[in-house]
């Protein structure tokens, strides 16, 4: 029993520990993002990387998922003989719901990866001390790019996203469930109202943050040559995706 | 050795969990000094290096920069520091996602403000210093042979001219011939700048090239320290066994039967 409780005591302060230097780790990115010098060139090129490169892959997934969602909604509602609401709960789920978590898990795939392994690489191969050492701030010219592109890039994507998960719903609407064009599309602009739109949005800014801030934290902090470069990925991607489904909630009963 | 050293090291410890890496380390480094420390591998040569510039984060004593101490120094006065320092790394940690010029030009353009355009025509040169062609200066590093990765890195820790340079395993991985090269690099670059320079190695035709002075480290402190004519009769047992490579004598290597 008692081993038990110590094993239990000492997961606890491990987890305790890992999530107090996680606090700091941003505590101190943040503080640099608000200190001078800054790095315009090289947020704008973070970006193009995790906003214009992301575009497929969100786009397609979007898609994809206004489809489904029509498709499933039509199968719920047809037994309630409620399928004019379809166009409504294509527009709020994919508004509210699915375009920023469904957008952000697949950016966190890609760019969390992607961030993780590129600094975790460099601090294998000492490039991040190379940094200190030509008197340029490491958190400055790495994190504080890549957390204010993050922040910014995500929502953008997240409402390209939803545009193109409305249109999947009308393509099935129209072409599959035999919708008109013109009333789906009256019905999808009736129903949505700005609010729905900025929580996605806000819910977006957060999640972003969160995916750089996991593949910078896990990259920066990665030991142990190849190995260690791995293993950051895999955690980088595994907490941001947990992240983003907690923080979903938590947000979701605020902003609701 | 100049009466105020460059760099003056005294009592430093740093541990990783229960290993005692550094066991009070003392040591001064005169201006315009060439400091060689030598030690086997995993004695905390590198340690030693990391803590002086601030990159590992000392357990106790003192390590002053003409005069002044750098052991718990905020942010902005370390990054100021680090405008006297220029640093080789071992396996030479130049910027993949840079070309070779703008590597050499980092410091110059990140570290000092200088304009982009000068900064190149600045690590042009620094690379013509170290044998390497304009050509060159466009090429990714991963495009340069291990040789030619340290010649960059070399270039890179002079290119802004800095107070102190501090050479780590400099020709590790190199054939002789070219790691005679780069011994000879480090040699003219020092004594054109006129910088301080702090070398670790355990490659001997480096430490009788490149030295005025050597100190040796063992179990984390310092057991030998002189010049360089004198390491050949120092009367140290450690010292004899090192500089002469043998298995035999006070250091033992723990290798276990197959």
């Amino acid at each position: 029993m008692l081993d038990f409780l110590a094993r239990v005591g000492r997961v606890s302060i491990a987890f305790l520990a890992a999530a107090g230097r996680l606090a700091l780790f941003a505590l101190n990115a943040l503080s640099h993002c608000l200190r001078p010098p800054f790095y315009p060139r090289l947020i704008a090129r973070q970006l193009i990387d995790i906003g214009y490169y992301s575009l497929p892959v969100v786009g397609l997934t979007a898609l994809f998922t206004g489809m489904v969602l029509a498709l499933q909604s039509n199968t719920g509602l047809g037994r309630l003989n409620a399928q004019s609401a379809i166009a409504l709960i294509v527009v709020l789920s994919v508004t509210r719901e699915l375009g920023p978590v469904i957008a952000s898990l697949m950016v966190a795939g890609r760019i969390g990866a992607a961030m993780a392994a590129e600094i975790g690489t460099m601090r294998v191969t000492d490039q991040i001390d190379a940094l200190s050492t030509l008197a340029t701030n490491p958190f400055k010219y790495l994190i504080v790019p890549r957390l204010v592109a993050g922040t910014i890039a995500v929502p953008a994507l997240v409402f390209v996203a939803d545009i193109i998960g409305v249109f999947g719903g009308f393509l099935v609407g129209t072409y599959k469930l035999g919708f008109n064009p013109a009333s789906y599309l009256f019905q999808t602009a009736d129903y949505l109202h700005a609010d729905d739109v900025i929580s996605g949005l806000i819910k977006a800014a957060v999640f972003g943050f969160i995916i750089a801030l996991m593949g910078c934290y896990h990259g920066y902090h990665s030991r142990g040559g190849a190995e260690g470069v791995g293993a950051a990925t895999t955690y980088s991607v595994v907490s941001a995706s947990i992240l983003i489904l907690l923080f979903d909630s938590a947000l979701t009963s605020v902003l609701f | 050795m100049s009466k105020s050293p460059k760099i003056a090291i005294s009592g430093l410890k740093k541990s990783f969990g229960r290993k005692v890496v550094l066991d009070g380390i003392d040591l001064d480094i005169g201006e315009h000094e060439n400091l060689v420390v030598i030690g086997g591998s995993g004695t905390g040569k590198s340690v030693l290096v990391k803590c002086v510039l601030g990159l590992l984060e000392a357990d106790s004593g003192s390590v002053k920069i003409d005069g002044r101490e750098a052991i718990g120094m905020g942010t902005r006065e370390r990054e100021a520091l680090m405008q006297k320092f220029g640093m080789l790394f071992q396996g030479a940690a130049l910027f993949d996602s840079l070309s070779v010029w703008e590597n050499v030009a980092f410091g110059l353009i990140q570290g000092r403000g200088i304009e982009r355009r000068r900064a190149k025509e600045i690590a042009l040169e620094k690379l013509g210093a170290v044998g390497l062609g304009p050509e060159v200066g466009a090429l990714a590093p991963s495009e340069l042979s291990g040789g030619m990765q340290k010649r960059v890195a070399l270039a890179r820790a002079i290119a802004a001219e800095p107070e102190i340079v501090i050479f780590d395993e400099p020709t590790t991985g190199l054939d002789p011939i070219m790691a005679d090269v780069i011994n000879n690099l480090i040699v003219q670059c020092v004594h054109d700048l006129g910088a301080t320079a702090v070398s670790i190695t355990h490659d001997m035709a480096s430490v009788r090239k490149i030295a005025d002075r050597i100190a040796m480290i063992y179990k984390g402190r310092i057991i030998w320290c002189g010049a360089k004519d004198e390491i050949d009769r120092s009367g140290n047992p450690y010292v004899d066994q090192f500089i002469h490579g043998r298995a035999e004598g006070p250091i033992k290597m723990e290798v276990r039967a197959l």
